[in-house]
């Protein structure tokens, strides 16, 4: 027997799951557990209840609206891989999560999950971060909405308290024609990221991009925006001078470090990874084009 | 005290319903309490796919999924791959044509992800194989065996079919 014992739930509706939160201390919830299970199995949590997440059909299910994507937390990565919906609406979604793990860990492991667990080098919260993501995390009191922006509050911490769940996360698409790139560096495929970057970009009649979002992962303790790196580059044709400039402001970040990997090597990388991902969205940009027009 | 549930879910055909502790991985169960040991356990945290099984026609790791969750499931493993006459499933027999195993202890994971992958993509290219499997580590072969295996496999259903 791995983990340590724990009192199984597996309520079926989200009122029933909230009604548990409630009501127990030292509760997990089990989402794809394929970062719990891993969790679980060593030791490293050791919950007195673990509230599994996977009845509850309420919370699994991908619903476009007008210029936003809405994904039940429950949705499993590989029900969006496969998604045609999703490859139109928000392909930077699609794109990263070829690198989420393998595809035996996306038949189990799904959208709330990663963001609950918040592994720095993520590509999920990324691609949130990117297309700024509002969460809808449901407690005792209620729903409230916490921006992406906001979700992290510090290294694989959620704004979440311990009675809450997060239950959807609503991406906002741009409307106007604009191309997309989520690209990333691990020593294996598969592996989690040393770094990786989103970006979308639109350019205007004559080439300059008229707006640009930046996403970093790996680097930071949560996924950022590069607003500064963004604002830099709005306005410009994406000269590689443009570029090295908006990389620049990655070296100002306070970047992990650890045995494998130096914070300076990380920044350096990031800083590639930059200029790649705006060279292949500019790219798709100008070949055409994702954007929503409904 | 123990926390307990009895589940019933069907393994390669056969219905079975037991008693199990909640904290019992799938992986534990199939071995222990069924005696279906063509499963394998490495490294019992998800990374080394050698205990891959098929839940509900889906490539999953048995060592991070709990026995309970798979109540109402229908579960295959590499015993259930093989025709019931003994024939063997195109990937098994593509893994003994190309010497796709040496110590074998990877190759149950491998042939259920293999399985899986190519019930999917039936024409696949060296580097989707490369990737389909890139979540299942062999130590012996190098892996060439098992990408040619895989290849012919693919070749072989297309005939077939």
């Amino acid at each position: 027997m791995k983990p340590a014992p724990f009192t199984y739930h597996d309520p079926r509706s989200v009122s029933d799951l909230v009604a548990l939160l409630g009501k127990h201390e030292n509760a997990k919830l089990l989402a794809g557990g394929q970062s719990l299970g891993p969790m679980l199995n060593f030791r490293y949590v050791v919950p007195d209840h673990l509230i599994d997440l996977n009845r509850i059909p309420e919370l699994a299910y991908i619903r476009p609206g007008s210029g936003t994507l809405e994904i039940g937390a429950m949705t499993r990565q590989r029900a969006l891989e496969r998604s045609a919906e999703v490859k139109r609406a928000c392909p930077a979604l699609t794109e990263a999560l070829g690198f989420v793990g393998h595809f035996q860990t996306r038949n189990r492991g799904t959208l709330g999950g990663s963001l609950c667990h918040l592994d720095p080098s993520a590509e999920l919260p990324g691609v949130c971060a990117l297309h700024d993501a509002a969460l809808t995390v449901t407690g005792p009191k209620g729903a409230r909405q916490v921006a992406m922006a906001d979700w992290g509050v510090a290294f694989m911490t959620p704004n979440l308290a311990p009675e809450e769940v997060l239950t959807s996360i609503t991406l906002q698409l741009w409307r106007e024609p604009h191309g997309h790139a989520f690209v990333e560096m691990a020593r294996r495929h598969g592996d989690f990221a040393i770094a990786g970057v989103g970006c979308l970009v639109a350019l205007d009649s004559a080439g300059k991009a008229k707006r640009v979002a930046l996403a970093l992962v790996g680097v930071t303790q949560a996924p950022v925006r590069l607003a500064a790196a963004e604002k830099l580059l709005t306005g410009t044709d994406l000269s590689d001078d443009a570029l090295r400039a908006a990389a620049a402001e990655i070296d100002k970040l306070e970047a992990l470090d650890d045995a494998h990997v130096s914070a300076a090597y990380r920044k350096r990388l990031a800083g590639v990874l930059l200029g790649r991902a705006v060279r292949q969205a500019a790219a798709r940009a100008r070949g055409a084009t994702q954007g929503t027009p409904r | 005290m123990t926390d307990r549930r009895t589940i019933t879910l069907t393994v390669n055909g056969v219905r079975h319903e037991r008693e199990v502790e909640t904290r019992l991985t799938l992986g534990d169960f199939l071995r222990r309490d069924l005696g279906l040991t063509g499963t394998h356990l490495g490294c019992e945290h998800g990374v080394c796919g050698a205990c891959t099984v098929h839940l509900d026609g889906e490539a999953v790791r048995s060592c991070i999924l709990f026995a309970v969750q798979a109540d109402g499931a229908r579960v295959t493993t590499v015993e259930g791959l093989a025709k019931p006459d003994g024939t063997l499933h195109p990937v098994q027999q593509a893994f003994r044509d190309h010497h796709g195993l040496q110590c074998g202890f990877c190759t149950p994971g491998m042939l259920m992800t293999l399985a899986a992958f190519l019930a999917e993509n039936a024409n696949p290219t060296e580097r989707e194989v490369r990737e389909a499997i890139s979540g299942n580590i062999c130590r012996c072969t190098g892996y060439q065996g098992i990408v040619a295996a895989a290849l012919d496999a693919a070749r072989t259903a297309a005939k077939g079919a």
